[in-house]
C-alpha cells in the first residue's frame, strides 16, 4: 500500500477508570479497578507529521488516518474498507423540516456492508503482529459478517459465536466465508459472557474482547471522514446507533482528536444517541437522568442493537451528556416506518439500526433537542438487505400480470 | 447461609487462588462484608468509595444480574451461587 510509515504512535494501553498503564498486549480490562483499557497516542508526535494535505495525499480508505489507530506496523487486513459516501441530504431534510442534514452511509462499506469492517480490519491488523492465528468474536450480526470475510481474505481461522436467533442474511452471509459459526441458545449479553470464559481459556483473539482497545478505535475512522468530507468542520448534531456504546464515545474521541490537532476548528457537536425502545438502556439512563444504567432482557426487531448490558454503557452516557447531546428509542413499529422512510426519499436501504437512528432524529427534532437550522448528520451504519424479515409485510407485494400489454393498461389505469 | 462465591482470576491473589469460595450472609451487602472479614481488601476492590459494588463489576445470583433483583439487598440463600465478573465486554463466568 502507499502509505509508508516510519513509526508507532502507540505508547501503550491505559485504564481509563484508575490510569493505571499497561504494554502494548491482548489484554483489555485493568487488573485493579476492572476498568477497560485504552491505547494511548504521542499526539505531539503525530501533530507534527499529520496534516490536513497529508491525509489529502493519501488513498481513499480509512487508513488516511492511520497516525490515530493503535498498530505498530503498517496495516495487513482490511485494506480497502471505508471512505464511505457522505452527502447533503435533499428529499429527508425536506420531510424533517431540517435545513441541513447529511447523511453518512456505512450500508456501503467494503466488504460487508457495515460500519464493523473499520473495527475489524484494525483489529485483525493488531491479532497479525500479536502473532495469534485464530480470531473470534461475540456478535449480534455485522460483525460476525465483518470478522468471517475479512479472516478469510488474510487467511485466519475464525470463531464466531451469535444468539441462534439472528437474522437469515446475517447467519449466511457469516457461513460463506468459511467461518466456524456457533449459535448459541441466549441472547447476546449470555453470548458474550460464554466468549469471555473462551477467551480465556483459549487464549484466541477475541476482537471485541480481549482485542478491545485496538478494535474499538477503528470506528473513530467513521467520524474522521465526516469531519473530512464536511470541508474539515463539526458538525452542530450527530445522530448515532448504540448497541453495546462503543461507536458513540469513539464520534466523541475522534471529533476532540482532530480539534487538538488542529484538523479542524471547532469540536462542540452535540452527541445524540439511539436505541429500540425494546432495549434502550443507554437512552433511558440518559433520559432519567442517571450516569449509570440498569440492564435490559432485549425485545426488538433491532437485533444488531440487541444488547442489554452494553459494555460501553457508562461512557456512552458519559459522551451524551457532556456534548449537550440527548437520547431517543424507537418502537419497533416507528423503526419500520422510518427505514421505509429513508428508502422512499433517500433510496437507501439500511438495516433496521438505521431505522432505529432516524426515529430517534424525528423525535429528537420534535422534542426540540435538534433545532431546524442546525447542522446534523444520520449515521447509517448498515445495510437493509441483510435483516428483510423486518419488512416482510410491510411494503406491499409485486402486483402479478400476464405479459400482455392490455393487462398493464389495465392495472396501470385503476389506480 | 453458606452460598459459594465464584472469584474472577484477578482477585484470586486475595483468597490464596481459591476461584470458589463458601460465605455466610443474608444478602449481597453482608456477602462483602464478610468476604472482607476472610480476605482484607477485597471490598476495596469490589466497591468504590461510597461503598457501592463498583461499575467494571457484575454480580450474578444464580446467572442473574443483582441489578435485575434488589442490588446490595438482594437476599441470598443456601445452595445460592454467587459470581463475581468484570463487566467489560459481558464479563467473564468462572
Amino acid at each position: 500500500m502507499s502509505i509508508t510509515k516510519t513509526k508507532s504512535y502507540t505508547l501503550g494501553l491505559r485504564c481509563r477508570e484508575c490510569l493505571k498503564e499497561y504494554p502494548i498486549q491482548p489484554h483489555h480490562v485493568c487488573e485493579d479497578c476492572f476498568g477497560p483499557l485504552e491505547a494511548v497516542y504521542d499526539y505531539a508526535a503525530i501533530k507534527k507529521v499529520l496534516t490536513r494535505e497529508k491525509i489529502l495525499s493519501r488513498k481513499h480508505t480509512m487508513w488516511r488516518y492511520q497516525e490515530l489507530l493503535p498498530l505498530d506496523q503498517d496495516p495487513t487486513v482490511g485494506l480497502e474498507v471505508g471512505y464511505t459516501p457522505f452527502y447533503r441530504s435533499r428529499r429527508l431534510a425536506q420531510t424533517l423540516g431540517l435545513k441541513e442534514l447529511y447523511i453518512k452511509n456505512d450500508a456501503v462499506n467494503f466488504p460487508t456492508l457495515s460500519f464493523k469492517d473499520r473495527v475489524v480490519a484494525v483489529a485483525l491488523s493488531k491479532a497479525k503482529e500479536f502473532g495469534m492465528n485464530i480470531v473470534a468474536c461475540a456478535s449480534t450480526g455485522n460483525l460476525a459478517n465483518s470478522l468471517a470475510a475479512n479472516a478469510a481474505q488474510a487467511g485466519l481461522e475464525s470463531y464466531i459465536f451469535i444468539p441462534a436467533d439472528l437474522e437469515q442474511g446475517k447467519v449466511l452471509g457469516t457461513l460463506v466465508f468459511g467461518s466456524h459459526v456457533i449459535g448459541i441458545r441466549g441472547n447476546y449479553d449470555e453470548v458474550n459472557r460464554l466468549c469471555s470464559e473462551i477467551a480465556d481459556k483459549y487464549g484466541w483473539a477475541f476482537v471485541n474482547i480481549n482485542i478491545r482497545p485496538f478494535y474499538g478505535e477503528g470506528s473513530k475512522t467513521y467520524t474522521y471522514e465526516i469531519l473530512e468530507q464536511l470541508g474539515w468542520r463539526a458538525p452542530q448534531h450527530v445522530v448515532v446507533p448504540m448497541a453495546g456504546g462503543s461507536l458513540i464515545t469513539k464520534v466523541k474521541k475522534a471529533i476532540k482528536e482532530f480539534y487538538d490537532l488542529g484538523l479542524t476548528e471547532d469540536a462542540s457537536t452535540k452527541m445524540h444517541g439511539a436505541q429500540a425502545e425494546g432495549c434502550g438502556p443507554i437512552v433511558h439512563a440518559v433520559i432519567a437522568g442517571n450516569d449509570l444504567f440498569k440492564p435490559e432482557k432485549p425485545n426488538t426487531i433491532a437485533k444488531s442493537l440487541a444488547i442489554g448490558n452494553p459494555a460501553d454503557g457508562y461512557y456512552a452516557i458519559k459522551a451524551i451528556k457532556e456534548s449537550g447531546g440527548w437520547a431517543a428509542t424507537a418502537t419497533d413499529e416507528e423503526i419500520v416506518e422510518a427505514m421505509k422512510l429513508l428508502a422512499t426519499t433517500e433510496g437507501i436501504f439500511t438495516e433496521t439500526a438505521g431505522g432505529v437512528t432516524l426515529a430517534a432524529l424525528k423525535k429528537l427534532i420534535q422534542s426540540g433537542h435538534i433545532p431546524p437550522d442546525e447542522s446534523v448528520v444520520l449515521s447509517i451504519t448498515g445495510n437493509g438487505l441483510k435483516t428483510q424479515e423486518a419488512l416482510v409485510g410491510k411494503v406491499g407485494v409485486p402486483e402479478l400480470i400476464d405479459a400482455k400489454l392490455s393487462e398493464f393498461d389495465r392495472i396501470y389505469k385503476k389506480p | 447461609m453458606s452460598v459459594i462465591v465464584r472469584v474472577p482470576t484477578p482477585l484470586r491473589k486475595l483468597t490464596n487462588g481459591q476461584g470458589e469460595i463458601p460465605v455466610n450472609a443474608k444478602n449481597i451487602a453482608e456477602l462483602i462484608e464478610n468476604l472482607e472479614k476472610n480476605y482484607p481488601g477485597m471490598k476495596a476492590r469490589l466497591c468504590d468509595d461510597s461503598g457501592n459494588v463498583r461499575k467494571f463489576i457484575n454480580i450474578f445470583i444464580n446467572e442473574e444480574d443483582i441489578r435485575f433483583k434488589q442490588n446490595m439487598q438482594t437476599t441470598v440463600k443456601e445452595g445460592d451461587d454467587v459470581s463475581i465478573v468484570p463487566a467489560i465486554a459481558g464479563g467473564k463466568r468462572l
